[in-house]
């Protein structure tokens, strides 16, 4: 009978501070409103009732950056827009996590030409990439449920 | 799409028409442009114009540019085609924004895209692109801009030179 | 990475009022990220208070230079490129640009084909009316029609993936006819939907049509008589509210609308109401159609057989000389067009989707370009939403029905 067994019974439970953090961070991800082209609608088909994202904590979407942890670039970066990404990114409180939904987000897509970023990791820096063009709501599911895992092994100095 | 109208308009402001695919197309010269689409508009009955757009014909073609033009009479049943050659040394053309309002965003686009001048417009700036962008891209000359994917065997080459953001700028 | 670029008073000056210049009125930005705006518009305010006294739209950030790009790769190839214009309507954008290919070489489709393509354009038309709904309520903060429209949408994308195998760009309908032959549960999958439909228009309708919160926000809001709006070059919804009877699949029939029999809802007063009642009018009207196609549904091929634009079947690769050569050719050079161009123009859910289509000879498209409807839908944003103050703003963007895909291309 070891000292976790008693103490579990009077109601304490030992465990690190990096769990504990980065697991309540996963718990409660509000991403950002930033829906762009057509992986938006995905998006917004995820958001709805029948692949619905409020089961993984993302509840609601923020409109405003302050108040959001999880940008996800939903669309075709162009030229004009790449600049207001990158000031809404850095609008953006730490901790923040970036995913790039989409052909279009990861590297550019279809379309190879003047008009389009080739990837938007070229303007904000990515955690985690989600293939599809659009991919289904259940990949956008996975790709979030991936993020959840690389948080829980972040190490709380990262942040600092 | 009714031939009375061609012939009227053959008659009065001397252009060809073109027949293909089962439509026709009628071209008159730029001095004209502005009578024609007047008339088509007043007297012919022509309520909206559906589009506006350009074509590139090469800069070794003379004249460079094709505008084309595209009519809908609601009230008649009918459509109407027009195209004007525009010269590819200084190309500009007079606007027709006061007869059809919404020909204003389309000369936008053709200017900002082609580089046609529209004169007496009402709002001529870049539409598409940000506003100090240098060159109009749907021209023939203009590069599409393509830029080389990163397999395996030219991995390390590209990795050099593309260009990855951070997550603070300092 | 370059700076964000700002808009001086200076670049603006002409469309101002006067009391922009001397600091009376307030210049606000209405930016690009927004939760309202329906993707990336940004909207420069001139506020008076709360009051509207212009709203000029600013446009280009979604700008993908498809036009550019299709005029690089073969005609079948560029297709692919046209899905991702308007990505509510896509089998409509897939088949504007097929009947302008087809009509440039001169190639037939068969009757099986025409009528499979109207079912699918039609359940287009419904799954994006459905997002018009959900959106524009979720603006007027009416949630639970959001997640009522999308679960009839995800019906409708389970359709498609049935048919195709993809639920949103699917490329089904190709020059010649529609990529192959419906499945055989098609037929009782389609049936079932229609079946459930007009009770959850109904139920969509219940929350809203007769609400006066709704009405009180709607009625007389963003108003523009008929005669405006075809000088403005309205089409769609936005023109059929204001009493113009122009619908471009009665006005110039393709793909045999002609065979089926069904109305074009109108309504005379021009405000966002009367758009509102008009798609959803459209919405019953879809279900006829869509109800006589499959109970007509004619047998025979679906795609045409003139091997010379369309690839021959593999089973007659293996035994075939002409087949092969064909197929040989097809796949690496692509088909020629003779020299010419043409517009052709269908009926989007947005309004009139036009193509212009100009061929040099050659495997490639010299000049494609495409007439959509949200680009002059949008022009006519200032007119509509002067006077009004800024919430009746949303309402009015919400009423128009745009996409940012079909305005920046």
């Amino acid at each position: 009978m070891g000292v976790e067994q008693k103490l579990g019974d009077m109601g304490v439970v030992t465990t690190r501070l990096e769990d504990v953090i980065n697991w309540s961070r996963t718990g409660a991800m509000w991403p950002m409103l930033f829906g762009l082209a057509c992986c938006a609608i995905e998006m917004m088909s995820a958001q709805a009732a029948n692949y619905d994202m409020s089961r993984f904590g993302m509840e609601l979407m923020r409109a405003s950056p302050r108040q959001s942890d999880l940008m996800i670039v939903a669309g075709r970066v162009s030229r004009k827009m790449a600049p207001v990404v990158r000031r809404l990114y850095d609008q953006m409180p730490e901790p923040k996590w970036v995913i790039a939904m989409g052909d279009c987000a990861s590297c550019g897509g279809v379309f190879n030409n003047y008009a389009v970023v080739q990837g938007v990791d070229e303007v904000v820096p990515v955690d985690v990439y989600v293939a599809g063009c659009p991919p289904r709501p259940e990949a956008l599911i996975d790709g979030v449920v991936t993020l959840h895992k690389k948080v829980r092994t972040e190490k709380l100095k990262d942040w600092a | 799409m009714s031939a009375s109208n061609y012939q009227t308009l053959v008659e009065k402001f001397k252009g060809t028409v073109i027949d293909f695919a089962g439509e026709q197309t009628f071209v008159v010269s730029p001095d004209d442009y502005l009578a024609s689409v007047e008339f088509i508009h007043s007297e012919l009955g022509f309520e909206m114009l559906a589009t506006l757009t350009a074509i590139d014909y090469g800069v070794q073609a003379e004249p460079r540019y094709h505008l084309f033009l595209r009519f809908n009479s609601i009230a008649g049943h009918d459509t109407f085609n027009l195209r004007v050659p525009v010269s590819g040394h200084n190309p500009k053309i007079h606007s027709i924004d006061k007869i059809y309002r919404n020909a204003n965003w389309h000369e936008r686009e053709v200017y900002d895209l082609f580089g046609v001048h529209f004169e007496e417009s009402s709002d001529l700036r870049r539409i598409m692109m940000p506003f100090d962008w240098k060159g109009h891209p749907l021209r023939k000359d203009y590069p599409l801009g393509y830029e080389e994917p990163q397999f395996t065997f030219n991995f390390d080459e590209i990795e050099g030179h593309k260009p990855y953001a951070v997550r603070r700028e300092e | 990475m370059p700076d964000l670029q700002s808009v001086t008073l200076e670049d603006i000056k002409h469309l101002v009022s006067g009391r922009a210049l001397e600091g009376d009125t307030m210049l606000l930005n209405m930016g690009p990220q927004h939760p309202s705006t329906h993707g990336v518009l940004r909207v420069l305010l001139e506020l008076d208070g709360e009051t509207v006294i212009n709203a000029i739209p600013d446009v280009g950030y979604l700008h993908t230079g498809i036009e550019k790009n299709m005029e690089a790769k073969t005609y079948q190839k560029a297709e692919v490129m046209t899905d991702r214009m308007d990505y509510l309507n896509t089998v409509g954008n897939n088949l504007g640009y097929c009947l302008a290919v087809e009509k440039l070489v001169g190639l037939d489709v068969p009757e099986r084909a025409q009528y499979l393509r109207v079912i699918l354009a039609e359940l287009q038309r419904l799954a994006s009316h459905m997002v018009w709904l959900g959106t524009s309520a979720l603006d007027i903060a009416a949630m639970s029609d959001y997640m009522y429209a999308f679960r009839e949408r995800e019906i409708i994308l389970g359709i498609l993936e049935l048919v195709s195998g993809q639920r949103m760009m699917t490329t089904y309908i190709r020059p010649g006819g529609v990529w192959r032959d419906v499945p055989a549960e098609f037929d009782k999958a389609v049936r079932d939907f229609l079946k459930i439909l007009p009770k959850r228009i109904d139920q969509y309708e219940s929350l809203l049509t007769k609400n006066p919160i709704f009405i009180d926000r709607c009625a007389k809001v963003g108003v523009i008589s008929g005669e405006d709006a075809l000088n403005w070059g309205l089409s769609g919804a936005s023109l059929r509210g204001s009493g113009v009877n122009y619908d471009v699949r009665k006005f110039a029939p393709y793909s045999s609308y002609d065979h089926f029999d069904f109305e074009v809802p109108l309504h005379t007063d021009g405000d966002v109401r009367a758009r509102y009642l008009v798609r959803i009018a459209e919405m019953r009207q879809s279900i006829k159609i869509i109800q006589q196609a499959m109970d007509r549904l004619p047998g025979g091929p679906v795609r045409s057989s003139n091997y010379k634009f369309v690839p021959p079947p593999r089973s007659e690769i293996g035994v075939s000389m002409e087949a092969l050569i064909h197929h040989f050719k097809l796949w690496t050079e692509g088909f020629s067009a003779p020299k010419g161009s043409v517009y052709v123009a269908v009926e989007s859910p947005r309004g009139e989707l036009g193509t212009f289509l100009e061929s040099d000879g050659g495997p490639k498209p010299y000049r494609v370009h495409f007439r959509t409807p949200s680009f002059d839908n949008l022009q006519v944003l200032p007119k509509l939403a002067k006077g009004h103050m800024v919430a009746d703003l949303v309402v009015i963007i919400g009423s128009v029905d745009i996409v940012l895909g079909d305005i920046d291309r």
